[in-house]
């Protein structure tokens, strides 16, 4: 029977020729990933496990990213502990304030993911790095523990749904409007363990930064991984991020099975919101009856933090200014995104529209720092949650979106799609 | 073993978020995350739950976030065993790589209310309704994730296999 993408990779790194759904496994690892919420949980599990060392000190990944800049004293202490492990064990890709970055867009930039990887990280994001053809998946602690002292993980082999993408996206529709598009379709359990696997002619117009913004997201329809087939762009961005890192090709089988295929043309889709509390409430722009008037918007994070974004937002907010009595934080995922930014002059246009710029940190996307909400409050931003309470009050609203839609929406002082400007 | 208390039900896609909120996440502390357990969702959970209550919700508990913190802040507060139509993937393997008991059946959840006393028989995967008198049967864990659970977690069972391989050299 033929095997999924997913599944391919799956037994290549099982040494097993074959898999098929619902066996369970035990895979090597290519890269073990963490971060300052997750490692500190991982690290006092690691002292409990019979093995004084990690796996392979260059196959593990540390990244302080979710509280820090060391938000108060106790992420300063979780922080400490993790800086201290990454010493003690001579992790190599430990990351420091000012070279670190949102661990998601920081670890494909500096090429620690390419195509056929099978990566663990504890953070349910992980699954970002299926942009690059790789299986990558979140974990808790425990598995992270495990995974640094053995370099292996257990799975079980999941089913598949298969996106099947035809055309190109319209003026100002990007990779965050087809993954919102996608979970409203099928709901926040709709790929529950399942892979999400996106295929078809319309896969060559997304940029990379589009297929990580989509892969990013799978999480949210329940999805084990999200991936994408390798084409001349993937290798493109392998070689300039990672040039010399073994990279290998998996295709899925031609009779490879699915659950179910789902037809998505790509020319069809508007700027698309997600309404609180679930990222399955979508709706597109033009179907918001009542005007959302907001108080905050967020462009970063893992999912939309990226030069590309930057770029489309600033092209947008340019030469106008932000609504009065509105926040606006921008935060790049990187240092070497921020840098780009500021060489293309978009740090100027965002300071000039009223724009507070931010070093990267996931702060806001989960209620950490750097822009929690008081109750009643509402945000745009182009994080991946809405869920109740995630980025402050349990009474404040978070809205989903495009870095466009969010950028248009913060000089109207309200949900507008960029066309309106 | 068995597990019996007094039922906290709640219902679909009860995130990670509203189990243990991310203000929170600064500590590893598993009693000061239970402190604050279902805070965002439920008030009261922290009052009110006893050692050996059961949650009971519908669909999709646990998704979001990969925070361990979660099912630990559960399994601190007392609670268990946590019952539910479907779980969110990294909750569902966390919690067996933990130890916290949990079981998917779609027919007790229907039928079971808050407040009910419900007692688990986890060796058969029966859920008994002691307040109605009904019983359930749920269905049965692969036979690896049983291996796991008898381990008492994943931990257990590494080092177990870590050992093996010591003998064996």
């Amino acid at each position: 029977m033929g095997m999924t993408m997913t599944q391919k990779i799956l037994a290549a790194h099982a040494g097993l020729p074959e898999v098929k759904a619902g066996d369970l496994i035990m895979a090597n690892l290519d890269l073990v990933l963490g971060n300052d919420i997750t490692a500190p949980v991982a690290i006092n599990v690691f002292k409990g496990i019979d093995a004084d060392k990690v796996f392979d000190k260059s196959k593990v990944a540390l990244v302080p990213d979710h509280f820090a800049p060391n938000k108060d004293i106790k992420a300063a202490e979780q922080c400490k502990q993790v800086r201290c492990f990454a010493c003690d064990q001579e992790i190599e890709n430990y990351f420091e304030i000012g070279e670190m970055g949102v661990e998601h867009a920081l670890l494909p930039e500096k090429g620690l993911v390419t195509a056929g990887d099978v990566v663990i990280g504890a953070d349910s994001h992980t699954c970002t790095y299926g942009a690059l053809g790789a299986f990558s998946t979140g974990v808790g602690s425990t598995d992270m523990a495990v995974g640094m002292a053995t370099g292996k993980a257990w799975f079980k082999v999941p089913a598949a749904v298969r996106f099947n993408l035809t055309g190109e996206f319209p003026e100002h529709v990007s990779g965050k409007d087809l993954i919102l598009h996608i979970i409203g379709l099928i709901g926040v359990d709709g790929a529950l363990y399942e892979s999400m696997e996106f295929a078809g002619p319309g896969v060559a117009s997304l940029t990379m930064d589009d297929r990580f913004t989509v892969a990013n997201m799978a999480i949210e329809a329940g999805g084990k991984n999200g991936i994408f087939p390798v084409d001349d762009q993937t290798i493109a961005y392998m070689e300039e991020h990672a040039p010399g890192k073994e990279y290998t090709i998996y295709e899925a089988d031609p009779d490879a099975q699915y659950v179910q295929t789902i037809d998505i043309d790509l020319s069809q889709l508007k700027p698309t919101v997600a309404f609180p509390h679930l990222p399955e409430n979508t709706k597109t722009v033009d179907e918001i009856e009542e005007p959302v008037v907001i108080d905050q918007v967020v462009i970063g994070s893992c999912t939309n933090g990226r030069f590309s974004d930057f770029k489309k937002a600033a092209d947008i907010m340019r030469g106008k200014h932000v609504k009065k009595g509105l926040r606006v934080l921008i935060i790049p995922a990187t240092q070497q995104i921020y840098l780009d930014c500021m060489e293309a002059g978009l740090l100027k246009d965002f300071i000039d529209a009223g724009a507070a710029v931010s070093t990267p940190t996931c702060g806001p996307c989960l209620g950490g720092h750097m822009g929690i909400l008081a109750a009643g409050e509402r945000c745009v931003s182009t994080t991946n949650r809405n869920f109740v309470g995630r980025m402050g009050h349990v009474d404040s609203e978070v809205y989903l979106a495009s870095p466009e839609t969010a950028a248009a929406s913060a000089i109207l002082g309200r949900i507008a799609s960029p066309d309106e400007l | 073993m068995n597990a019996k208390g007094t039922v906290f039900r709640y219902g679909d896609d009860v995130d990670t978020d509203v189990i243990i909120p991310a203000r929170y996440l600064n500590t590893s502390d598993p009693k000061e995350l239970a402190s604050h357990c279902m805070e965002d969702i439920d008030k009261d959970f922290v009052k009110n739950v006893r050692d050996g209550d059961i949650i009971v919700a519908d669909d999709n508990f646990g998704c979001g976030s990969s925070r361990e913190h979660a099912p630990i802040a559960i399994k601190e507060s007392g609670v268990s065993c946590v019952i539910a139509n479907s779980f969110a993937r990294i909750f569902y393997r966390n919690s067996i790589n933990i130890g916290l008991p949990i079981l998917e059946c779609p027919e007790a959840v229907s039928a079971i209310k808050a407040g009910d006393t419900v007692e688990v028989d986890f060796d058969s995967g029966k859920i008994t309704d002691v307040t109605t008198g009904e019983s359930f049967q749920a269905g049965a864990f692969p036979e690896f994730m049983q291996e796991l659970i008898a381990a008492g977690g994943l931990v257990n069972y590494i080092n177990r296999d870590i050992e093996n391989a010591g003998k064996q050299d």
